[in-house]
């Protein structure tokens, strides 16, 4: 039962994230590495808000969210455009978009280093005791947890409901399809990336009112982020979802019943039955 | 062989006599640095055997060569060196199998996502079973093995890397790899299993790997998990291959020299930094030289040759 919640409540979180990145992926076509150190960019800015001068997590990510939704944008339109542009066809881009994700995501690490330090860095957030059904649960987990389920909702109705989350999803069926019927689909895919960098980065804003992160553990994020895609379905909103918490589960799982240093190895696990098995993800449409 | 294969061939065996020469200058600093040539040049030159015809990035050399220093390590004291080598070699092979066999039939992404975490988790998992069941974390390799010894063998393996290279350029596999480079629908549709090819091929370069790490094992003494299985490894083998290019044999070997040199003079100068330049060494390849100086220099070379003509 402790292991159940305590799961759910770390796989929420994770949807947040991985939400983020199939974004990224799924409508602008960026496999982003650089994805998880978004999100300790997030979890920095959480960290400096909260010691310097008391703001608290849940304040500070309205501002992450517009600073990196411009990053983000910034990066798209500079550094990854051009690799869109030169590419000629869909391999040739992930190729090139993987090998310049990857040195920026140096660069982040090499740039948090130089201003933060490699030193683990926590706080202390609502840690206070909150009792579910008999057993205890710190508070900042279920309060980071509602936090990621509100904003996941939201972006859910926004896709379901609004034009431009229609135009969105267009472009992740089909690009050249959306561009028939009018929807400028580099518009779209710079906006989809930029939201998808803004997401990940309230995520990790989120995430750090509760773990101790450090300038170099993103790597581990963007391989978790990117098994639940694959897991849940590129592209697809349920499917990440449904994956997040599974993954959640499994590691929470591991990490109390066997060891807590084998989440990655528990995460792997479940990347490998999905490839043997189901290698569309399990929501995933059954093509290419 | 035609002649100007001969003549390839000659200039490769008179370039490695040159290298096996080193150790007799008698400086310790030159040495040090020949070794890590060395093992760079063999890990390099066996990742762009898989990784240039396919365009497949794989990020699991640490984890390879990781497996090799281990099996060293373990049996160091039970079984002659020679054979722990052959058992390395024989791991690596099983090792990649595996791994290719469950990525590599499908699209490449998955593949690169595989890689990129599998030298971390097998780090993990080699430290639990160590914390668990062994009592201590690390492994001493005490041997006679001395440093010069050391770059001979690798100079061994990097020529049989060559050799290899070269027979499964000629070879049919060499041909169906770059029919699959080219476009993997139409290699399938001509009859290529594409992921027996792919698989094949992996294991050649995951054997190299595991190998140069066992033949580097005894250089260490002490082995621990997150030096055997460093994901750095991994990526700044990638960097020097694709600075070199891939498109030619020799390709990494150019790009290897000049990195070695680089990488020295900003880890004695800038210790701090290593991980940004790594980076931006990583960015200019991607947007500045994308064929790598290989494939600048014969650019050059055929516009110098449409001007002259």
């Amino acid at each position: 039962m402790d292991i159940l919640v305590t799961g759910l409540l770390l796989g929420g979180t994770y949807a947040l994230i991985a939400m983020g990145l199939n974004l990224q992926y799924g409508v602008a076509r960026i496999m982003n590495l650089a994805n998880g150190e978004m999100l300790v960019a997030g979890a920095f800015a959480a960290f400096w808000f909260f010691t310097a001068g008391q703001v608290s997590p849940l304040l500070s990510i309205f501002l992450v969210a517009p600073l990196t939704f411009a990053l983000n944008w910034i990066i798209y339109r500079y550094l990854l455009l051009p690799l869109v542009k030169r590419a000629k066809n869909r391999g040739q881009l992930e190729v090139d978009s993987i090998l310049a994700t990857f040195g920026l995501s140096f660069v982040f690490v090499g740039i948090m280093m130089a201003v933060f330090g490699g030193d683990y860095f926590t706080y202390s957030y609502l840690a206070e005791p909150f009792v579910i059904m008999g057993d205890i649960y710190a508070l900042n987990r279920i309060v980071a947890f509602i936090m990621a389920v509100t904003i996941c909702g939201l972006l859910y109705l926004w896709l379901g409901k609004t034009r431009t989350g229609m135009a969105v999803r267009a472009v992740s069926v089909n690009p050249e399809a959306a561009g028939l019927v009018g929807i400028d689909v580099l518009k779209m895919s710079a906006f989809a990336f930029a939201l998808g960098g803004a997401v990940t980065a309230v995520g990790g804003s989120l995430i750090s009112t509760f773990l101790t992160m450090d300038a170099s553990i993103g790597v581990i994020f963007t391989m978790k982020a990117l098994i639940i895609v694959i897991m849940g379905g590129v592209g697809e909103v349920r499917g990440t979802i449904v994956a997040a918490l599974i993954l959640g589960l499994a590691e929470t799982w591991v990490a109390s019943v066997i060891d807590p240093g084998l989440t990655l190895a528990a995460a792997y696990l479940m990347f490998i039955l999905v490839l043997l098995f189901r290698p569309q993800g399990l929501f995933g449409r059954q093509s290419s | 062989m035609r002649s100007d294969e001969i003549r390839n061939m000659l200039l490769a065996v008179a370039g490695l006599g040159l290298a096996a020469l080193l150790p007799l200058t008698g400086n310790g600093y030159y040495l040090a640095i020949g070794v890590t040539i060395a093992m760079y040049a063999a890990l390099a030159t066996s990742w762009a055997l898989f990784s240039g015809p396919t365009h497949y990035i794989s990020l699991a050399t640490g984890a390879f060569f990781g497996l090799g220093t281990y099996v060293v390590a373990l049996g160091i004291d039970h079984i002659p060196y020679v054979v722990l080598l052959l058992i390395a070699l024989v791991a690596g092979a099983v090792a990649a199998g595996l791994v290719g066999l469950a990525t590599l039939r499908l699209s490449g992404v998955y593949f690169v996502i595989f890689t990129l975490g599998l030298a971390e988790m097998v780090r993990q998992v080699v430290t639990w079973i160590q914390n668990n069941w062994s009592g201590h974390r690390g492994l001493y390799v005490l041997t006679d093995i001395t440093e010069e010894i050391i770059y001979w063998e690798l100079l061994g393996v990097v020529a049989l890397v060559y050799l290899v290279g070269w027979w499964i350029g000629r070879s049919r596999l060499g041909f169906a790899l770059r029919i699959i480079g080219n476009d993997e629908v139409v290699a399938a549709h001509s009859g290529i299993n594409t992921a027996r090819s792919k698989v094949l091929l992996f294991m050649v370069s995951g054997m190299a790997a595991s190998l140069t790490g066992a033949i580097l094992a005894p250089r260490w003494t002490y082995i621990e998990p997150t030096m055997a299985f460093s994901p750095l490894l991994s990526f700044q083998i990638v960097i020097m291959a694709l600075l070199g290019g891939t498109n030619r044999l020799w390709g990494p070997l150019v790009g290897v020299i000049p990195f070695t040199l680089l990488w020295e003079a900003i880890s004695a100068n800038f210790p701090n930094q290593t991980t940004l330049l790594l980076g931006v060494c990583f960015l200019l390849i991607v947007y500045a030289i994308p064929h790598g100086i290989v494939g600048r220099i014969e650019a050059l070379a055929r516009a110098l040759k449409e001007r002259g003509a």
